[in-house]
């Protein structure tokens, strides 16, 4: 396994009080597999990734768990061991790639500033190594667009210079938050063809957070479901979609729009997350909006094994 | 024959793109952001615009909302023209009340400083004239019909869940019970399963009030739920538009199959449409003699780049802009032109 996450818990302290953003996280991706995600928002996935490559910030802390990135565990990892880890080891592609960017620096110099940071490379190498991303992340003329400003740059070509970035040192582990929110489709789905192709050719592990099931079902092998700072389901992609175990993961399977089937055919999910900040919050946070709740929901919650791979956190998995 | 509530004939809007040079009396590069569009919306009906971003559903969306002035083109709102009245002097107009628009983001087209209520109230005071207890009256009723309960609109739009402030931009845009409402990506911010709720709160409004939507979105998953009929936009014209069920079923042109085949499934099986490559063309003096769609489009020949192709009927009420469109799935023809 290339990334394995056991037992993260994240607690962010605010004014309101403690915010258990996560409890309790654990998967894990393989090298040249794709996990996704999934989840509406507030539910916890991109406080994961930030977890994972320790840009939390102040307010945030792990409280428990392990993440052990090819046997570094990047929870006990200091600061400086953190900033050698990103970038080489571990890399991010965020959702918005104007904002993510440096606005005022050339794009190819960005790519050029990871090659000699991460790579090794000289000055001259990790320029003519910039333009050479960017050929292969498929943009045209890349000798002069490495001269470009992100503002002369349109979306989709941002978002293959982020991916150009992230992956410049050949990363094991690539972790794409929304990396095609904001775009057109069919930019999204040459952007993930170029995410997959280059997962396969590196031998990458790729943690895909999204909140589009679509996007998960044909991108990833394997699909976790996140609720409230819980992963309550975790499957390989067809036995989720197919036959989902966790009522949650149902409810969102039912509210999703499918290329069939009507306005009715649709439902939205009763209630809404429960207030994280609780100190009593009960051991499922699915229970309050649960229809499938029964008297044992009020203990500890065990994982169920499935088979095959399918754990589902639940008492009364359909 | 009724007069249907929205006609457009032949309505293009360009833009100036950069500086022209002092010297000369030519006008400068132009973009083309609407081309030689021409639409019809009955009452109670749905049209949905889709296409990518930059192929001017958005300046499409405010042209028919008349916040921006066409170039060209005529837009006839139950039989009266408005493409004369300059957009300045619109929000004046009687027609004004007739004409709603909801945004993509409630949260950012509300201004912050109004409490929910205010909002819902603006154009009532404003367009409506009401005040006191007629407005108050109004105002209750108007958040009722969007399920809004009372007890939310004394908050701010930062006290609101995105599915609120969806509630909220309907409930204001719902107020002065227009006939036409032109919703922007309405629900492209909010969680699937607020979507459906949103959604389910359209139709049922639709149903309920008789309005016509005219409804952008570049999800097409969602433009099928809510409408009626759909058209599809590249880069200024519209290049296929038809009944949005037999549409989505048997695309006749290109780009509207790459446009189908690209969304993801929950399947998870990936259509086997070549993707488009590369990006669309320039908008900037788009040469009116081609197609430009050529370039991207796999079926791309010779005769796109000499001879633009007009929308054609396929079938009652179905029309696609394509040398080739109707002949079977992208198929070319037996015998190739020129």
């Amino acid at each position: 396994m290339t990334l394995q996450v056991e037992g993260l818990s994240v607690a962010f302290r605010t004014r309101a009080g403690i915010v258990r953003a996560l409890d309790g996280v654990g998967f894990a991706v393989a090298a040249g597999e794709t996990l996704a995600l999934v989840g509406e928002s507030g539910s916890g996935k991109s406080v994961t990734a930030y977890a994972l490559l320790g840009l939390l910030g102040a307010a945030g802390q792990i409280t428990a768990g392990s993440a052990l990135l090819e046997g570094t565990d990047l929870v006990a990892a200091t600061p400086r061991a953190m900033a050698r880890i990103r970038g080489r080891r571990a890399a991010m592609i965020f959702q918005n790639p104007r904002a993510a960017l440096n606005p005022i620096r050339q794009v190819g110099r960005q790519i050029a500033d990871v090659l000699r940071r991460h790579a090794g490379l000289g000055r001259r190498a990790a320029r003519d190594g910039a333009v050479e991303m960017l050929r292969g992340v498929g943009i045209p003329d890349p000798a002069r667009r490495a001269g470009a400003y992100p503002f002369q740059l349109s979306g989709g070509m941002c978002q293959r210079v982020m991916i150009a970035v992230a992956v410049a040192a050949k990363p094991a582990l690539l972790i794409a938050d929304e990396p095609t929110t904001g775009l057109d489709v069919t930019t999204q789905a040459l952007v993930m063809d170029l995410i997959a192709g280059l997962a396969s050719s590196n031998g990458m592990a790729t943690l895909l957070i999204t909140h589009d099931l679509a996007l998960a079902a044909e991108r990833a092998q394997r699909i976790a479901v996140m609720h409230a700072g819980h992963v309550v389901e975790v499957a390989e992609t067809r036995a989720l979609i197919d036959r989902p175990r966790h009522p949650y993961t149902q409810r969102l399977l039912a509210a999703t729009p499918r290329a069939v089937g009507s306005l009715d055919a649709l439902h939205s999910i009763s209630g809404n997350l429960p207030d994280l900040r609780r100190d009593d919050l009960p051991p499922c946070r699915y229970a309050g909006r649960c229809a499938r709740a029964v008297a044992s929901c009020a203990s500890v919650l065990p994982w169920a094994d499935l088979g095959g791979g399918h754990r589902v956190l639940c008492w009364n998995p359909l | 024959m009724t007069i249907p509530l929205l006609d457009v004939a032949e309505l293009s809007r360009r833009f100036p793109a950069g500086r022209r040079s002092w010297l000369s009396r030519a006008p400068g590069p132009q973009v083309h952001a609407v081309s030689d569009v021409t639409i019809t919306l009955g009452r109670g009906e749905a049209l949905g615009l889709v296409g990518e971003s930059g192929c001017g559903k958005s300046t499409l969306a405010r042209l028919l909302s008349r916040l921006l002035d066409p170039s060209e083109g005529s837009i006839r709102f139950d039989g009266r023209e408005l493409s004369f009245v300059p957009a300045r002097h619109f929000a004046a107009d009687p027609a004004r009340r007739r004409i709603q628009l909801v945004f993509q983001d409630a949260g950012e087209s509300i201004n912050p400083r109004f409490t929910a209520w205010d909002a819902i109230a603006d154009p009532l005071r404003t367009l409506l004239g009401l005040r006191g207890e007629d407005l108050a009256a109004s105002v209750a009723e108007a958040a009722a019909l969007c399920g809004l309960p009372e007890a939310l609109l004394g908050r701010f739009p930062h006290q609101l869940s995105g599915g609120q402030r969806a509630r909220v931009g309907i409930a204001r845009a719902v107020g002065p019970r227009p006939d036409l409402m032109i919703l922007d990506e309405p629900t492209a911010a909010l969680d699937v399963s607020v979507q459906v709720t949103i959604l389910k709160l359209l139709a049922e409004l639709r149903a309920r009030l008789g309005m016509s939507y005219v409804f952008v979105s570049h999800d097409l998953n969602v433009v099928r739920l809510l409408c009626d009929r759909v058209a599809v936009m590249y880069l200024g014209r519209i290049v296929e538009t038809g009944p949005a069920e037999a549409v989505f079923r048997d695309p006749r042109h290109p780009y509207t199959r790459a446009l189908i085949a690209a969304a993801p499934a929950l399947d998870g099986i990936r259509r086997p449409v070549p993707l488009l490559p590369a990006e669309p063309r320039s908008p900037v003096d788009l040469s009116p003699s081609l197609c430009a769609f050529h370039g991207r489009c796999p079926d791309g020949v010779e005769r796109c780049l000499q001879e633009r192709p007009v929308l054609r009927r396929m079938e009652e009420g179905w029309e696609a802009a394509c040398h080739f469109a109707g002949s079977k799935h992208g198929a070319l023809p037996q015998t190739l032109p020129g």
